[in-house]
């Protein structure tokens, strides 16, 4: 096994999971601070890739597009919290299953209403869009390189956020108690609008990251959401810090499972049953990893400390 | 009918009563449905009032461990698939006799069912629903990668089971009446095994779980008996959705599907003994009411489905509770 092929994988996979954790940290600050199972999280990420097209193709910039649809999408979100989440606070989580599926469905319904069944053309900015060579013999997509860029740098704004904030403070009361937090005179209402708000945009920024890379259509947000919540889970309910090693966990051994079970199968058993097996069995590792990582710590890896 | 074993002689909290007036009067109304709509065209809505039937006995199932036991499993669709499946490898295999081929699937998806939530019960909350969706994220990509049996495209059943001598399930009233009777006795079943000392007990650990295993109830093994059993009904269900549709596919066990008879249940009544029938019968008409109308038909259903969730907190058969002046759950 070469260096390079392990190189290119691991930078893959930094991606792949720097991504799962733009979308992971809204969806488990929604989960921990207010306690609601929130299923339309997907549709904040489609509704931003979506904006961030539509405003690319009006003013022929990519950069511009980037901003308006994070914007965009936070606004969404706000809005989204202010006239219809909120009432679900206070329910139980099936109240709130139920509520948000219907949320995603008139999200997906809306999208296809205004833009159509078909994907939408979102491409990569023209100053991105070559290789660049990184090692003699190596080169990679400069657009991975900055998306790998756009995560980290998102990342650390969240670290010092949450550990630097007097907002980033209540936010980490209120994961570790809520009640608590709201006796103490945090002011929920604000707090919640807040971090959805704030979730929706960092959901705006991976749909800008991925639009280009898969289609932006209607439905790409719910195969991905399953995955942030496997991430959450892995990493600890309610933890930026969990859902930043969780998502990078996942993001790794997923892009690995892909690459390397075939070949690791390929010498185990005959080529035509390891091209059907392999495929399966790296689908299945991160939902193994999962149920492994319940069954030890049942409350994740890395849960907020309290 | 008699009312089923009781502790108490006065129905209590935990008695969930067939209402046997009312059940008959549905009853008869199901059994003249396909006479009423006669054979010329009639025979598409014979089949969708299968489909959803078999739905409401899918709902029903996760009723048992989602209402009574109050296990929240996001996984339920694995056994209707494992169910689905079963009967469709069977067939391929020449297997086509119902009376063997249904136990077989119901079998098969309990016997997954009691794997998984031996794994599974040993977690709480929200990691539990997470758990047995992994379960069957697991057992969906298991599916796929199974290309001797159609992976990703799914797998065509050359005709449906056998049942006995003049009855012919390819006729879509035949197999209407088949279904509604397996329906049914399901229900029926669920009733006496809810009113009996087991579903009292279960219904107590969902209220009070520390309560009844310092009482010294064995609270695992009583939640993976009802798990397992819900599995194997889920089965039933899948075995019968496979002949109707004469098709199975990788898609009866995507998360969505899961969702979906989650959704079923809570719409209905999350612990009513009707909530997943009600839940079947409201969603899938609302579907294919609104899908004649508009390609966005999705748009009303969601809007739908948030009215609901806003008025009727507790599913519609609550609804009927409060307008009967019953007890407010």
């Amino acid at each position: 096994m070469d260096g390079i092929l392990l190189l290119e994988q691991a930078l893959n996979g930094l991606q792949y999971g720097l991504m799962l954790f733009l979308l992971a940290a809204g969806l488990t600050l929604v989960f921990g601070v207010m306690d609601m199972i929130n299923l339309a999280h997907g549709s904040l990420y489609m509704v931003g890739a979506f904006l961030i097209a539509t405003v690319t193709q009006v003013t022929g910039s990519y950069w511009l597009g980037l901003g308006g649809g994070i914007l965009g999408a936070a606004l969404f979100g706000a809005i989204l919290e202010f006239t219809l989440l909120r009432r679900f606070y206070q329910r139980d989580h099936l109240s709130q299953v139920l509520g948000t599926f219907a949320i995603l469905l008139m999200c997906n319904e809306g999208v296809r209403l205004i833009w159509g069944d078909q994907p939408v053309a979102l491409s990569t900015p023209q100053s991105l869009s070559g290789p660049v060579q990184l090692l003699e013999g190596f080169s990679y997509s400069s657009f991975s390189l900055f998306i790998i860029g756009v995560g980290l740098l998102v990342a650390l704004l969240m670290y010092l956020l949450i550990t630097r904030t007097r907002l980033g403070m209540q936010v980490r009361a209120g994961a570790a108690n809520r009640e608590m937090a709201m006796a103490m005179g945090v002011n929920v209402s604000r707090l919640f609008t807040g971090i959805f708000a704030l979730g929706a945009a960092l959901c705006g920024v991976a749909g800008g990251m991925l639009g280009p890379m898969l289609a932006v259509q209607v439905g790409m947000g719910e195969s991905i959401l399953i995955v942030a919540f496997v991430v959450i889970v892995i990493g600890g309910i309610g933890s930026i810090r969990g859902a930043f090693l969780g998502a990078l966990i996942v993001g790794v051994i997923d892009t690995a499972g892909r690459t390397f079970m075939p070949m690791v199968f390929s010498k185990l058993m005959s080529p035509e049953a390891a091209a059907n097996a392999a495929p399966a069995v790296a689908s299945i590792l991160i939902y193994l990893l999962m149920a492994t990582v319940l069954f030890f710590k049942p409350r994740g890896l890395f849960p907020p400390q309290g | 009918m008699k009312p089923a074993i009781s502790t108490s002689a006065a129905p209590s909290l935990l008695d969930h009563p067939l209402h046997a007036r009312w059940a008959a009067v549905l009853l008869l109304a199901l059994v003249a449905f396909p006479l009423l709509m006669g054979t010329n065209g009639g025979e598409f809505y014979v089949s969708l009032a299968s489909r959803i039937l078999i739905f409401a006995l899918a709902a029903s199932s996760l009723n048992l461990i989602l209402g009574y036991g109050g296990m929240l499993s996001f996984g339920h669709a694995a056994f209707v698939g494992l169910g689905a499946y079963t009967v469709a490898i069977a067939m391929q295999s020449g297997l086509t006799s119902a009376w063997i081929v249904w136990p077989l699937a119901m079998g098969v998806a309990g016997l997954g069912a009691l794997i998984v939530g031996a794994i599974s019960l040993r977690t709480q909350g929200v990691y539990f629903i997470m758990i047995t969706l992994a379960f069957a994220q697991m057992l969906y990509f298991l599916v796929v990668s199974l290309k001797t049996y159609g992976g990703e495209d799914g797998l065509s059943m050359a005709r449906r089971s056998v049942l006995a001598p003049g009855l012919d399930l390819a006729r879509e009233r035949d197999f209407y009446y088949v279904t509604l009777a397996l329906v049914t006795l399901s229900i029926w079943g669920l009733a006496r095994l809810l009113n009996a000392h087991f579903g009292h007990v279960l219904q107590a650990i969902r209220e009070n779980e520390v309560r009844m295993s310092a009482i010294g109830y064995p609270v695992y093994r009583y939640k993976l008996v009802a798990f397992t059993l819900a599995g194997a009904l889920a089965g039933l269900a899948g075995a019968l959705l496979a002949n109707l549709g004469g098709f199975v596919s990788p898609s009866l066990m995507q998360w969505s599907q899961s969702g979906m008879l989650m959704i079923m249940v809570i719409l209905g009544g999350v612990g009513y003994l009707y909530g997943g029938l009600m839940g079947a019968v409201f969603f899938l008409l609302m579907e294919e009411l609104l899908s004649t109308y508009t390609i966005h038909w999705q748009l009303g259903l969601g809007a739908v489905l948030l009215l609901v969730v806003l008025v009727a907190p507790n599913g519609l058969a609550s609804l009927f509770k409060r307008a009967r002046g019953g007890r407010h759950v």
